[in-house]
């Protein structure tokens, strides 16, 4: 099976610190891969790499829609990465926080939809029906994810968890193939965590593969089909769930040295 | 060849000022990232308290080595404490607002202030007693090099002198480096960042200050209206060194002093102030992290 | 409410003003004549001036302080909600109808009811409403701090004036051509310069407006320098010959129905796909471009469009004053619009109409003031920065009832 997402060879070096060090890693299509690593190995800047906002300073990224037709993300501005059809969420939450919960997913069409200064202007049929297509969309999106009720707050008065989810459905509404993940549970309770669980089976069920970067290691393990381990900006290891729970050098990594001398 | 010499030396005259006032521009925008577009006026108000505080003097009869030095004091103390009160006025409240609030309130602070001054005292330009005699020993160089020009490279030289020691070598220095480094991480070191934000504002304006009162000497004028200017051919300057880099304001200013001396000199002084500004659009658009300045990813 | 503690701190800040003040207030020096004038008078003033800002500034701090306080408390919740009066107003049609009924009568019958001086006035101020409306989709929509948009207003005046003089066009034809102009010219600048840092397009603006202003004034061949372009012909009407006051009345409604325009346009592009990505921007570039936006194309736009506002009101200007110099395009226009955007509230319609009048017209009738125009500009920047960022007016985002299905 061809994967959707590969990426080989991927290094990121700021200044004279190599975050990223020749990273490979492969998302086959309906799946959901996890990458793991203590904090600070580089998760965050391989999405950021990924999806256009840092310059990676070698390597090569493939994307493979279902129908064929590989295409090259390096070096495309992250607008066109988006387009292309890779759709992130951040670890520090960045949600329009001024705009209403409806409007920050109708952002999210924004690369699907076509209406310039002058539909805008004279509002004419198929900017009017465009318009009516983006509030539909957005707002099944939103009920899908528990949020329907509250698409007239402003973003930022959501509690923390509903941030979290409306940042997967602005994701989600730019029609991704491979859906990003940066941390989706960080500050969620057990009851909100499990519907995470649930939620991100649902999106894969509907034929999204899903790269996720997670700490809490319940989840990773109960969702993931395969895992990637990475510190200090090295793949450590790869596996299913249970090849990475018995890996001696992930034990390592994440217990730290001192574990042999205790 | 004299000419050549004579446009060189005034060039260099020019970038020591720019110099004196870039300073400010680059410590503020290194550790709060603002371009404190109030910092012309600060020079501005410097340039003015010095005038003020020198003729007093100079009718209570002070002698002349006096007047200098109290007038310098007067000076630096004065714009100082503006800077201090404009900081702890206009951007403290906006440490943690959109990034267009600070500014926005910058543009405030320097018209206000330019106003301020218009008001409290007069919108016509005033005569500026020049305070630095002709040196007799400089007599053979007159044809190139003046006496004020030559006092005001070496004020400038010392001052960089000093003021590199302090930022290398002073606990207050190094706090300024960390904080330009990492806020945040300064603040959890136990660094007083508000206090650093101070003394860097205070740092910034007193040498403003003493650059408004040597180019205003040496000028012969002054009115409300030259921070404007100054400001803004300051920053390029800084801009131009590459932002938040201490040497590049100075590297830059030097460049841009010289750059205007010949231009004007040789080419045409109608246009003096349109070859700063589109010197700092075509840094921006080809190099915009400045000649000394690091290219640094924006964390995401 | 207000403590002995907080006097005691209000004195000490007056003592502070007073001291940082006294070289500049309370002596003026003639160096050439040598007289010293001691001005002991303004000490009072400023420090009673400070005494009164800081109590003032202090119980605004503690009330809104006591209000976070009780909806931290989940107090605030149980109270009915509080909505602001201008929001009531704006949001309940059985008041604005009205309102807005009423202050459309009052500006259809100015004309009539006023001298042709009054008229005069209020057409400075409708155009400075539309520029307003214009920068504040640069500034205030889409968040690019544009400090030389007098550029493109000058750009604007010029092109009639010298489209006019040397090609003998009317004023109907420069009208969209002005506009076109002045949005290329936004092109030209923003392509190199939006994909910057967004403080670095402030002092590049700024830079731009004075490159304008400067070759307007020192290119005689191109702009007849400083002495500027005179005799510039008012708009026609069908070729009718007007007397002075009739051509006034005639441009004071050419700027009612331009403001309306303006509205309709500024208000659609606000609430379309193009406006929201524009306020995305503001909030987030980072998070905008992730979600599949074209950061440099959506800020160009802006840029272009807001230009082409003040291309258009710049030829209604050559009009209107029948000369053009470059003193009329300096800094300081673009300063007062900027506060214009400022005071109305960023990317509010209805706010930025009512900070033009206010600003515009205010000083015109209360002379004693204008002499203090530029300063309390400079400070109303300040004080609404750090008071009510959000301006007089906030911006209001549309809303969406969705059926229950
Ligand atoms: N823009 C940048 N400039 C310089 N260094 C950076 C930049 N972005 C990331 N780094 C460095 O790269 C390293 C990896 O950081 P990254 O945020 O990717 O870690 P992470 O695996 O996501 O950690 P966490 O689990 O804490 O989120 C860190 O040392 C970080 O300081
Ligand atoms: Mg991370």
């Amino acid at each position: 099976m061809t994967p959707v997402l590969e990426v080989t060879g991927l290094t990121m070096d700021f200044g004279g610190i190599r975050a990223l060090d020749r990273l490979d890693l492969r998302v086959n299509p309906g799946e959901i891969v996890a990458l793991i690593g203590p904090n600070g190995a580089g998760k965050t800047t391989f999405f950021n790499c990924l999806t256009g906002l840092y310059r990676p300073t070698a390597g090569d990224l493939l994307l493979t829609p279902p129908d064929g037709g590989t295409r090259r993300l390096n070096g495309l501005k992250p607008n066109h990465v988006t387009m292309q059809g890779l759709a992130r969420t951040f670890q520090n939450i960045r949600l329009f926080p001024n705009m209403t919960v409806l409007e920050n997913v109708m952002i999210g069409r924004h690369c699907r939809t076509r209406a310039r200064v002058l539909g805008a202007i004279f509002r004419d049929r198929r900017t009017r029906q465009e318009e009516r297509e983006i509030v539909a969309l957005s707002v099944s999106i939103l009920k899908e994810l528990g949020l329907g009720d509250m698409i007239n707050e402003f973003a930022k008065n959501l509690p923390y968890g509903a941030q979290r989810r409306l940042e997967i459905a602005r994701a989600l509404a730019t029609d991704p193939l491979v859906l990003l993940l940066d941390e989706p549970a960080a500050g969620m309770n057990p009851q909100e965590t499990r519907e995470l669980d649930e939620l991100i089976r649902r999106i894969r069920d509907k034929g999204l593969s899903i790269l996720l970067i997670e700490h809490d290691m319940k989840l990773v393990m109960s969702l993931s089909d395969y895992i990637f381990v990475m510190d200090y900006g090295k793949k450590i290891a790869e596996g299913t769930p249970e090849e990475i729970r018995t890996n001696p050098a992930v034990i390592k990594a994440y217990l730290g040295e001192d574990m042999d001398d205790a | 060849m004299d000419y050549f010499v004579e446009l060189f030396f005034s060039g260099l005259t020019r970038g020591s000022i720019y110099a004196l006032i870039a300073l400010g521009y680059t410590m503020v925008y290194g550790i709060i990232g603002l371009i404190n577009f109030a910092h012309g006026e600060i020079y501005m108000i410097g340039a003015f308290t010095a005038l003020i505080v020198s003729t007093v003097l100079s009718i209570f009869g002070f002698p002349l080595p006096a007047i200098i030095i109290l007038t310098a004091l007067a000076a630096a103390i004065w714009a100082s404490a503006y800077g201090y009160t404009v900081e702890k006025l206009a951007y403290r409240p906006l440490r943690n607002a959109p990034r267009l609030s600070p500014l926005i309130s910058a543009i405030g602070m320097s018209m206000f202030l330019q106003n301020y001054v218009l008001l409290a005292q007069t919108p016509d330009f005033l005569p500026f007693p020049a305070l630095i005699p002709d040196f007799d020993f400089m007599e053979p160089y007159a044809g190139f090099i003046g006496s004020s020009d030559m006092v005001i490279l070496v004020t400038t030289t010392v001052i960089m002198i000093l003021l590199t020691l302090l930022i290398k070598f002073t606990r207050t220095g190094k706090a300024m480096r960390a904080t330009a480094q990492d806020r945040k991480m300064a603040m959890l070191v136990g660094i007083n960042v508000d206090h650093v934000i101070s003394v860097t504002f205070i740092i910034g304006s007193a040498l403003a200050a003493i650059g408004g009162m040597l180019i205003a000497s040496h000028i012969g004028q002054i009115n409300f209206y030259i921070g404007f200017i100054a400001g803004i051919k300051a920053f390029t300057a800084a801009v131009l060194g590459g932002i938040g880099s201490i040497p590049g304001a100075v590297l830059g200013s030097f460049i841009l002093g010289l750059t205007e001396s010949f231009a004007t000199g040789y080419v045409s002084s109608d246009y003096e102030d349109v070859f700063a500004f589109s010197l700092l659009v075509l840094i921006l658009i080809f190099r915009p992290s400045g000649l000394l300045g690091k290219a640094t990813i924006e964390k995401v | 409410m207000i403590s002995l503690k907080d006097i005691g701190k209000a004195c000490i800040i007056a003592l502070w003003f007073v001291a940082l003040t006294f070289p500049l207030m309370v002596i003026k020096v003639n160096p050439i004549d040598r007289i010293i004038i001691w001005r002991w008078h303004n000490m009072l003033w400023v420090g009673l001036g400070s005494f009164l800002c800081y109590l003032a500034g202090r119980a605004w701090l503690m009330r809104r302080e006591i209000r976070l306080r009780r909806i931290r408390q989940g107090l605030e919740a149980e109270l009915p909600q509080r909505t602001p009066l201008s929001r009531r107003i704006i949001q309940d049609p059985v008041i604005h109808r009205p309102l807005l009924a009423a202050g459309a009568l009052f500006f259809l019958i100015f004309p009539l009811l006023f001298s042709t001086y009054q008229t005069n006035i209020m057409i400075t101020a409708l155009m400075y409403v539309v520029l307003g409306l214009g920068l504040n989709i640069v500034v205030g929509v889409a968040g690019l701090l544009d400090l030389g948009y007098v550029a493109f207003y000058a750009v604007g005046a010029y092109a009639y004036a010298l489209l006019n003089l040397h090609f003998g066009l009317g004023f109907w034809t420069v009208l969209p051509i002005g506009g076109l102009l002045a949005a290329t010219f936004g092109i030209l600048l923003g392509f190199p310069v939006l994909r910057l840092r967004g403080d670095y397009l402030a002092i590049v603006t700024l830079g731009f407006g004075e490159i304008i202003r400067l070759i307007l004034e020192n290119w005689n061949e191109f702009s007849h320098g400083p002495s500027g372009i005179s005799n510039i012909p008012r708009p026609g009407f069908f070729g009718i010959q007007m007397s002075l006051d009739h051509s006034i009345t005639y441009l004071y409604y050419l700027m009612i129905a331009m403001v309306v325009f303006t509205i309709f346009v500024v208000n659609r592009l606000q609430n379309s796909r193009i406006g929201r990505a524009w306020f995305a921007l503001r909030e987030d570039e980072i998070a905008c471009q992730a979600m599949g936006i074209d950061k440099t194309r959506t800020k160009l736009t802006a840029f272009a469009l807001g230009a082409f506002w003040a291309g258009m009101v710049g030829v209604i200007f050559a009009a209107k004053t029948t000369f053009v110099n470059p003193a009329s395009f300096t800094f300081l226009e673009s300063a007062i619009i900027l506060c214009i955007v400022v005071l109305g509230g960023m990317g509010s319609i209805v706010g930025v109409i009512i900070a033009a009048l206010v600003l515009i017209l205010l000083p015109e009738y209360l002379r004693a003031f204008s002499e203090y125009r530029m300063l309390v500009f400079g400070a109303v920047l300040v004080i609404m920065m750090v008071f009510r960022p959000q301006g007089i007016i906030a911006n209001i985002r549309k809303t969406y009832r969705i059926g229950i299905d």
